[in-house]
């Protein structure tokens, strides 16, 4: 039997080939990506409009949206039947395909965030590079250290005051770039599917915009979240202490952590509304209009995935983490299970669109149910199980790890 | 200037990754007769298909050796029945494959010969069984040799 | 000009025109190619006439190398059963690779749908094949040209550089492609051509025991499945989707999806 219908069960009148093709690893993609996008219009709302509170979380979440970013193309290697030619999309590209540009758009983005981070860490990389140079006798990891920010510096030793203040000029060009073309690379994923005439369920114009939105949010939730885990283990780390310096410097992380988190969490409001309204607009008007396809669409949205998509995704993605949200009296202590439910929410509005999107026929008239293999029986179905798709949400966290290494961006402070 | 340094970068990797792809791409790959919309390929690629191996070689391949059988299946009922439907493609026989299988299957014969009265096909005016109550388990060729289609053996 | 600053512009040449050759899909005219080739190869297929005994689909795995038991198909037939209440009842079991000996719909799922000579009112197969549209939405969404349109109007896949992202697989409206189960690339109809480039017919037309199934090529006023297309009511599946698709049926009802 072929490799899909591991995870395929067909009722009622299937095309012979229809399986669910584009299973577990397409839902990460445009979760990734949106992850990606979010996190970067998050550190332009500080570096491109100057929204202070947002400074430090800014600085981290242009980190973390490199280190993302890098993942970012995983999830399609991995589906891909034959990986070893995934170049040959930048080799003879067609660009009547929407998948085909992927490679330019990633590329460039890629680029815009790299430089705005040499930019943001420009001085940090000649610092470290000017001191071990000096220094005599250095370890073997000195060594590499040494190289590889000497490498890093690109030659451009110069950190007079004139020279940061162009830095800071540039780095505010590059966010107001990379705005666009991070919501375009996000938006681009929504096309990719929005733009499938065949499939009834993914055929709206609407998409890209809804897959931005849902970007942004899941992008600011996910870096909130980081961010309150990194200052707790801050508070943590000082409380220890147990003096009355300490005391004092836990006060003042504390007055920190909440005005970042308070200002954020208005963003965060603000585009989950602009996303719901958009994804409830989408419902209503396929339901209005109720062109052929409706009928089998309502089937599957009122009844196959009734639980996925109304009580999963709207119920406890977004009505839940909304109320949470605004209700009076922000605590940190609510805020966590608030942003772990968007995050879900918008992962679970990846899942109804990718695997919603084939959980019916072509035939109009039968349904395919999707299983996600949890066991691995071999690299297949590991690689579209459910080991693939924690491997790649786990790896940005390892990549930040690495990189908070050059870009040493939770323990240094940006200047004002 | 050094702010344009990282851009130096960019443009480097995108020269390495454009000469890369100058001399990687197979030559005949191109834009054909349908257009870059729906003619872009390597044009080797419809030589390979050409190429592709035929397995069903047709009644008029099997008159060559098998004369006296092709005439009693032509002047039978079965006269629309192709030869390999049943004894399987000939291929390169009888080099290769020596000895054609042949299905002696109830299943075979039931796949025109299962009674289904649907109005709107010609399979309704197909003499028919119902399986279930028409010698269940037993093979069909034991009273009927499908060469000579109309009589019982 | 010494010998060293000769090989230095030697190489700064060379890199500079396959720069430029990198490039070339910027400078490559837009579809302006005229057709040139004598043959549009086109499907004719009669539904009063297809009796459902799978044969097409057997000889269509055996000649393609498609493993037979594998649960994909290049063709199949569909069987449509209506009742007195207009319900319309459809399956196709096991891609009819072994026709239809039974009288009950398969539901899926393991469960049978049965339904009684005297109720039913309107009943057909279905031959089911690649369309070979003429603005083929799967070629359209190949991000590498692996999948293309030739002269002759057949859709080829090239098995040496399909990628198997399936963005094909998901475009067709007709849901005629899958993964090939031993190659793992896009797979499909091509109307067997091996055969018909060499004037043999498609497998599946040969096996056809009633001539359900004819090919034809429409660019040939001669052409006996031109002059049918040209001169009786045909139709095609799902035109809505913008394909042009190339597979004509006599006797098509509004019930096939």
């Amino acid at each position: 039997m072929v490799l899909e219908s591991l995870w395929t069960v067909k009722e009622f009148f299937v095309y012979p080939n229809e399986y669910i093709y584009w299973a577990i690893q397409i839902v990460m993609y445009p979760f990734m990506t949106g992850l990606v996008a979010g996190a970067f219009v998050l550190s332009s709302l500080y570096h491109l409009f100057g929204i202070k509170p947002l400074k430090e979380i800014a600085r981290f979440a242009l980190v973390f949206s490199f280190a993302l970013l890098m993942v970012a193309p995983l999830p399609l290697l991995l589906h891909l039947a034959q990986p070893q030619r995934s170049l040959y999309v930048g080799l003879t590209p067609h660009f009547t395909s929407a998948i085909a540009a992927f490679g330019v758009v990633l590329f460039v983005y890629g680029s815009v965030v790299a430089a705005e981070l040499w930019f943001l860490f420009r001085k940090h990389l000649v610092e470290v590079s000017i001191e071990l140079k000096s220094k005599t006798n250095k370890s073997l990891a000195e060594k590499i250290k040494y190289m590889v920010h000497t490498i890093l510096t690109l030659g451009a030793m110069d950190v007079s005051d004139a020279s940061l203040k162009l830095d800071a000029k540039a780095i505010k060009v590059l966010a107001g770039v990379g705005v666009p073309i991070a919501c375009f690379l996000h938006g681009y994923a929504g096309f990719i599917f929005g733009s499938v005439k065949a499939n009834a369920l993914w055929m709206t114009p609407l998409m890209p915009v809804i897959f931005i939105m849902s970007a942004i949010v899941s992008g600011v939730a996910l870096c909130m979240l980081i961010y309150i885990i990194i200052m707790g283990m801050k508070k943590f780390i000082v409380s220890r202490k147990n003096d009355s310096a300490a005391l004092s410097t836990l006060k003042e992380i504390n007055s920190e952590e909440i005005s970042t988190v308070q200002t954020s969490v208005k963003y965060l409001i603000f585009f989950m509304i602009f996303s719901i309204s958009l994804e409830l607009l989408d419902l209503v008007f396929r339901g209005y209009t109720a062109v052929k396809s409706w009928d089998i669409l309502r089937n599957v949205i009122y009844g196959t995935d009734f639980i996925n998509i109304f009580l999963l995704q709207y119920l406890m993605g977004n009505l839940v983490p909304f109320i949470l949200l605004l209700l009076p009296g922000l605590k940190i202590r609510r805020l966590i299970p608030a942003l772990l439910l968007v995050l879900f929410g918008v992962f679970m509005m990846r899942w109804n669109v990718v695997i919603g999107g084939q959980s019916f026929s072509l035939t109009f008239s039968g349904y395919m149910d999707y299983q996600l293999p949890i066991i691995p029986h071999g690299l297949e179905t590991f690689k579209e199980g459910l080991g693939g798709a924690l491997l790649i949400a786990v790896l940005p966290f390892i990549l930040f790890w690495i990189l908070n290494k050059i870009f040493p961006v939770l323990q240094t402070k940006g200047p004002d | 200037m050094h702010i344009l340094r990282p851009l130096f970068v960019v443009l480097a990797i995108a020269a390495i990754i454009l000469i890369a792809r100058s001399i990687w791409i197979p030559s005949d790959f191109g834009i054909h007769e349908r257009g870059y919309t729906y003619g872009w390929y390597r044009q080797s690629n419809i030589e390979e298909w050409k190429n592709f191996t035929v397995k069903y070689q047709g009644r008029e391949f099997c008159v060559t050796c098998h004369a006296e059988q092709v005439q009693k299946l032509t002047s039978s009922k079965h006269k629309n029945i192709e030869c390999e439907n049943c004894h399987g493609p000939a291929l390169s026989h009888p080099a290769d494959p020596l000895k054609l299988v042949l299905d002696r299957n109830r299943e075979l014969c039931l796949r025109c010969h299962t009674n289904l009265f649907y109005p709107n096909s010609q399979r309704s005016q197909i003499k028919g069984i119902n399986p279930d109550q028409h010698n269940p388990g037993l093979e069909c060729v034991l009273c009927h040799n499908p060469h000579e289609a109309s009589k019982p053996r | 000009m010494n010998r060293r600053d000769f090989i230095k512009l030697t190489i700064k040449g060379t890199a500079a025109v396959m720069l430029v050759n990198g490039l070339d899909i910027i400078f490559q005219p837009p579809d302006v190619h005229a057709r040139t080739s004598p043959r549009r190869f086109v499907f004719l297929v009669d539904i009063y006439k297809c009796i459902g005994c799978g044969f097409c689909v057997k000889a269509c795995k055996l000649e393609n190398e498609i493993p037979f038991d594998a649960g994909v198909s290049r063709t199949w037939v569909e069987r449509y059963v209506v009742n007195g209440e207009g319900e319309v009842f459809a399956d196709t079991p096991k891609e009819a690779r072994y026709g239809f000996t039974t009288g009950r719909i398969d539901l899926g799922r393991g469960k049978f749908k049965d339904i009684p000579q005297e109720k039913t009112k309107k009943a057909f197969f279905v031959p089911k094949l690649c369309n070979q549209c003429e603005k083929p939405s799967c070629v359209q969404v190949c991000p590498v040209g692996a999948t293309y349109q030739n002269a002759d109007g057949v859709v080829l896949i090239d098995r040496k550089w399909c990628i198997g992202c399936g963005y094909c697989i998901m475009a067709c409206p007709y849901g005629m492609r899958f993964f090939h189960p031993v190659h793992r690339v896009a797979d499909k109809c091509n109307f067997c051509y091996h055969r018909i480039n060499q004037g043999l017919r498609p497998a599946c037309v040969q096996a056809c025991p009633t001539g359900a199934r004819l090919i034809g090529n429409i660019k040939d006023p001669g052409d006996p499945v031109e002059k049918i297309i040209r001169t009786q009511q045909v139709a095609v599946h799902k035109p809505e989707y913008g394909t042009n698709p190339q597979v004509y049926y006599v006797g098509l009802g509004e019930e096939v999806r």
